[in-house]
């Protein structure tokens, strides 16, 4: 069954990612975890998302569509990146998603995907 | 021709396991219910005339399956759960043919209930529901929830078992203690509901102690290495000792401290002497064990002819120190009373939480006992009188009525 872990960073989860002194340690724990699933062969696929300040959003009101920049909510944390992993059930879904690199205020979602049929 | 209540028995219970094994098989517990929820319309209605078949779960089984079947034909969006619905009732059908017994996935059942990805409000309920078979409309009254409220609640926890594939399994070591406090606490409330109602030994409620005493039993065969099932199993099986007592022939309520030693059941209290023996050698101290000493303590008196009570006392300053439940400190002040005097015991009451415990039919009663032992009639008689009106049960009104005439 696929599961997507949602991977929701706060502000400086997204500044550390290019900040001189954190930019490999966030780095290298990341690619450590990709590299984990895919030995594990429960990776299905991901991606990394540039920070919410490259959003861009678009709302159909009355027919037209509003074209705005930013996320589609101003909430502390914004989705960062996710993996699609395909594994038995819910608690190996948790299972994988808890071994995610803590930072503070990170937080990780799990959500099963629809059936592909 | 079978009772009402007889059938009602026969059904519940052998529907509780037909469930717990499908929705464990396919992992879909709300179209488990479904499927059996037909098969239990139909035997309502068969079984009165036809008595009650040999083996009432193949009855049942059968009659599920061959609806699953007929939706499978005819109904798109209900069949999409079928195929895995319909390969765990061959699987009951084969486990049913064959000798071997039924498996019990009723524990199963109650963990999935437990699991942390199931809104918190949803977990009780959900246990009630499914092993008990308890109505959503009589679980909301017990939460005090509108019955649509609480029907949308359990039919979100199940979509979400069955969207999420939360597995039906016994918990890893790691979130095993948490989970299993809620299963323990669970079976003991249903002890308590069976306990609290069997008062006229009837047959349903009666059951549903037999039914706590089973699980607690498959719980320790499941988990040998966990100390507080067994505490569980005595502290149950050291209340059952004492059934035959707590009415008199006129099915009057009975104090513990009047009830005739002589016709409490020994086997089954050196039964849960020897459980809590066995649990003490694990080393994992926990409130069933503290519960369960203590009525092990009470019972001594069929041997010793006296109530130890320093020992109750400490034994419940240990557990309210675990677990401050209004019950545990109500009974702590009890014992307290008993050992260092009835204006301690009082004082104890006095620290109550203040609004929940006026709402509570065992403080009033100790109020009013201790009040009337200091010659204080008015007030103990307003005391009982309060207790009185919380009472659920006739038996145990009469009691406290009657104590209230004694005060003049």
């Amino acid at each position: 069954m696929h599961y997507t872990i949602l991977i929701h960073e706060t502000a400086e989860g997204f500044a550390a990612r290019s900040d001189n002194q954190q930019r490999d340690a966030y780095w290298a724990g990341t690619m450590a975890y990709l590299r984990a699933l895919k030995e594990a062969q429960v990776f299905v696929g991901g991606a990394g998302l540039q920070g919410p300040e490259t959003s861009t959003t678009i709302r159909f009101e009355q027919g037209r569509q509003l074209i705005q920049d930013g996320p589609f909510a101003e909430t502390k944390e914004q989705l960062g990146g996710y993996f699609i992993i395909d594994v038995a059930n819910l608690d190996a879904a948790l299972d994988w998603a808890a071994r995610f690199p803590q930072r503070p205020g990170l937080v990780v979602e799990v959500r099963p995907n629809l059936p592909n049929d | 021709m079978p009772t009402e209540r007889v059938l009602e028995r026969v059904i519940r219970e052998s529907s509780r396991k037909l469930l717990a094994f499908l929705a464990a098989r396919s992992g879909d517990l709300a179209a488990a219910e479904d499927a059996l929820g037909e098969a239990l319309c139909a035997a309502l209605m068969r079984w009165p005339q036809s008595g009650i078949p040999a083996s009432p779960e193949a009855w049942l089984l059968t009659a599920a399956r061959r609806q699953l079947i007929d939706q499978h034909r005819h109904d798109s969006v209900r069949a999409r759960a079928a195929p895995d619905l319909l390969a765990a009732a061959d699987q009951a059908m084969n486990a049913l043919d064959g000798q071997t017994v039924f498996p019990d996935e009723r524990l199963k059942l109650m963990f999935v209930c437990t699991h942390p990805a199931i809104d918190p409000g949803a977990r009780t309920p959900l246990m009630l529901q499914t092993v008990l078979g308890l109505e959503a409309a009589d679980i909301a009254a017990a939460f005090l929830l509108k019955p649509a409220t609480m029907g949308q609640r359990l039919s979100r926890a199940k979509n979400k078992i069955r969207l999420a594939r939360i597995p039906f399994d016994i918990p890893e070591a790691k979130a095993l203690p948490e989970r299993l406090e809620a299963v323990l606490e669970a079976i003991y409330g249903i002890y308590g509901i069976g306990w609290e109602d069997a008062a006229s030994e009837n047959l349903p409620e009666r059951s549903l102690v037999n039914e706590a005493l089973e699980l607690g039993e498959l719980l320790i065969r499941l988990l040998p290495e966990q100390a507080e099932p067994q505490g569980l199993l005595a502290l149950m099986r050291h209340c059952e000792a004492r059934r035959p007592t707590r009415r008199d022939a006129q099915g009057r309520y009975v104090p513990l401290s009047e009830q005739p030693t002589g016709r409490w059941l020994k086997p089954l209290i050196d039964d849960a002497d020897r459980l809590l023996a066995n649990a003490a050698a694990l080393q994992q101290p926990g409130r069933f064990q503290l519960e369960a000493a203590i009525q092990s303590v009470h019972n001594r008196r069929l041997i010793t002819g006296r109530t130890d009570w320093p020992s109750i006392a400490a034994l419940y300053d240990g557990l309210a120190s675990l677990a401050p439940t209004l019950g545990v400190l109500v009974a702590r002040a009890a014992a307290r009373a008993e050992v260092d005097g009835a204006d301690v015991g009082l004082e104890l009451l006095a620290t109550l939480p203040k609004p929940a415990c006026t709402a509570y039919q065992p403080y009033w009663a100790l109020k009013a006992r201790l009040l009337a032992k200091q010659g204080q009639n008015e007030a103990a008689r307003t005391a009982f009188e309060e207790a009185s009106r919380l009472s659920q049960d006739a038996a145990c009104r009469a009691f406290l009525q009657q104590q209230a005439g004694q005060l003049d």
